[in-house]
């Protein structure tokens, strides 16, 4: 059995048939809330079960339970809050109990019951999710760009939304689900990236997979800050690595949208439930998870999984790893006993200025055929 | 234990071709029994939503590659 899916059952709330049919109908009726891109794969991801209990954006009681519990009122682990921001423009005279379109590029993508209103405090959200209020984190920065009221309540997706260019590797929880029992898998581990992958990642992967029966590796696309990897960059990378160094039978590659919120701690454990509804067993967490610049331990992201014996996928702490001459290959602190003379550090920051630079990484630090790869792209970072 | 029951209207033409429908191809036992069935099978599919059989999604996995 592949995991059982976070709060008991995969959330659907797609809507197709006839149904679908009348509430298309219905939403030209219907006060129109215009979303973003971000919000639009929020509603993608609790409508296809990725963010399964959740059947929409929170309302105020579960909201203020994850941003002071890190969990829902019903005591199940959730530590980001999916929120839908919104003015009191745009909310213009709805009323709690009412029901909205909310609209991308001004077509109705989902039905929303607006079941609560609420006010938020940003400087307190900031410092509970990301454990700062300082604005230059790119997390902060986000949020307190965002609009002054929330509002929470079911939906229904009437309409396919998805990340332009990567359709044939977007699968939903419910396709991985038969992939894996396809394959006679029953623990898979998931691996979380937003890296172009080198020496350290195909480590940790492998070290992993050599327990498991199946590996995911689950790259996100959607919104990244400045200096991040393209998506298609990573993408490409991986195909490349894939390809040249990884068994076919016991590898899976596909990508999620959902942006990154770069919330250290709290956002490992929810990348790991939302594997777990994907219908993974095991999850990689790394050093410094979803960190950025200093904000975070580089262990606080391992640490927090203490507080969730119950969250239902296992996650795994495996150390950073490095290169050894001694050794002749990639090791990690535990296991090689050699002096700092023998080790190749691997930096995704000396690799990412190396690629700036036009050059190739050594061979110590990032598979040739990968390098090649990325080093084809013009511009291999976000702007 | 029986199931309670409630009684519906129906027009006497549906019913009457429901009765030929059954008699024609069989499968049921009693026009209530197809009614039922039927009005289940609207239901779990409504709540089932937009999800596909496991015999499509086995479909759309091989025709991206993935089995
Ligand atoms: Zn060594």
């Amino acid at each position: 059995m592949v995991s059982r899916p976070h709060g008991g059952r995969l959330v659907n709330r797609v809507v197709s048939g006839r149904r679908r049919e009348a509430l298309l109908a219905e939403a030209r009726e219907l006060h129109k809330i215009e979303v973003s891109m971000d919000i639009a794969s929020d509603i993608r991801n609790i409508a296809y079960g990725a963010y399964s209990p959740l059947t929409g954006f929170l309302t105020s009681d579960d909201y203020e339970h994850v941003l002071h519990d890190m969990r829902l009122s019903d005591d199940t682990p959730w530590t980001i809050p999916i929120v839908l921001d919104v003015s009191r423009e745009e909310l213009g005279d709805v009323r709690e109990g009412d029901d909205v379109a909310l609209t991308l590029g001004g077509e109705a993508i989902a039905i929303m019951r607006v079941e609560d209103i609420y006010g938020w405090d940003k400087e307190e959200h900031a410092r509970s999710v990301y454990k700062t209020k300082d604005p230059a984190h790119p997390g902060v920065r986000k949020t307190y760009g965002m609009k002054e009221l929330l509002i929470g309540g079911p939906l229904d997706l009437i309409k396919e939304v998805s990340y332009a260019g990567f359709e044939k590797y977007s699968l939903n929880p419910a396709e991985t689900r038969v992939l894996f029992k396809e394959k006679g898998w029953k623990t898979i581990v998931a691996f979380q990236t937003r890296n172009v992958p080198h020496l350290g990642h195909e480590y940790v992967q492998k070290a992993a997979l050599t327990f498991v029966d199946g590996l995911l590796i689950h790259p996100l696309v959607g919104w990244k800050k400045r200096g991040d990897y393209r998506d298609e960059v990573i993408v490409a990378a991986y195909e490349a690595l894939i390809k040249h160094y990884y068994p076919r039978d016991s590898v899976v590659f596909s990508v999620l949208w959902m942006q990154m919120r770069y919330a250290g701690p709290r956002e490992a454990v929810h990348h790991a439930i939302v594997r777990k509804n994907f219908g993974c067993t095991h999850f990689i967490v790394g050093r410094d998870h979803a960190g950025v610049g200093n904000y975070y331990g580089p262990y606080e992201a391992w640490d927090i999984f203490s507080e969730f014996p119950d969250l239902g996928i296992t996650p795994l702490f495996i150390r950073e790893s490095f290169y050894c001459r001694k050794c002749g290959g990639m090791v990690n602190a535990k296991i090689c006993p050699h002096g700092d003379e023998y080790r190749v550090r691997i930096s995704g920051t000396k690799i990412r200025q190396m690629i700036m630079a036009g050059k190739k990484p050594p061979e110590t630090m990032m598979r040739p055929e990968v390098a090649e790869v990325v080093l084809r792209f013009k511009n291999p970072f976000v702007e | 234990m029986e199931k309670e029951t409630v009684s519906v209207e129906i027009s006497k033409d549906l019913y009457e071709r429901i009765e030929r429908y059954i008699k024609e191809n069989g499968g049921f036992s009693s026009v209530r029994e197809f009614i039922e069935f039927v009005v289940n099978e609207v239901l779990e599919g409504e709540e089932e939503g937009g999800y596909s059989s496991e015999e499509e999604i086995k479909e759309r996995l091989r025709s991206l590659g993935y089995l």
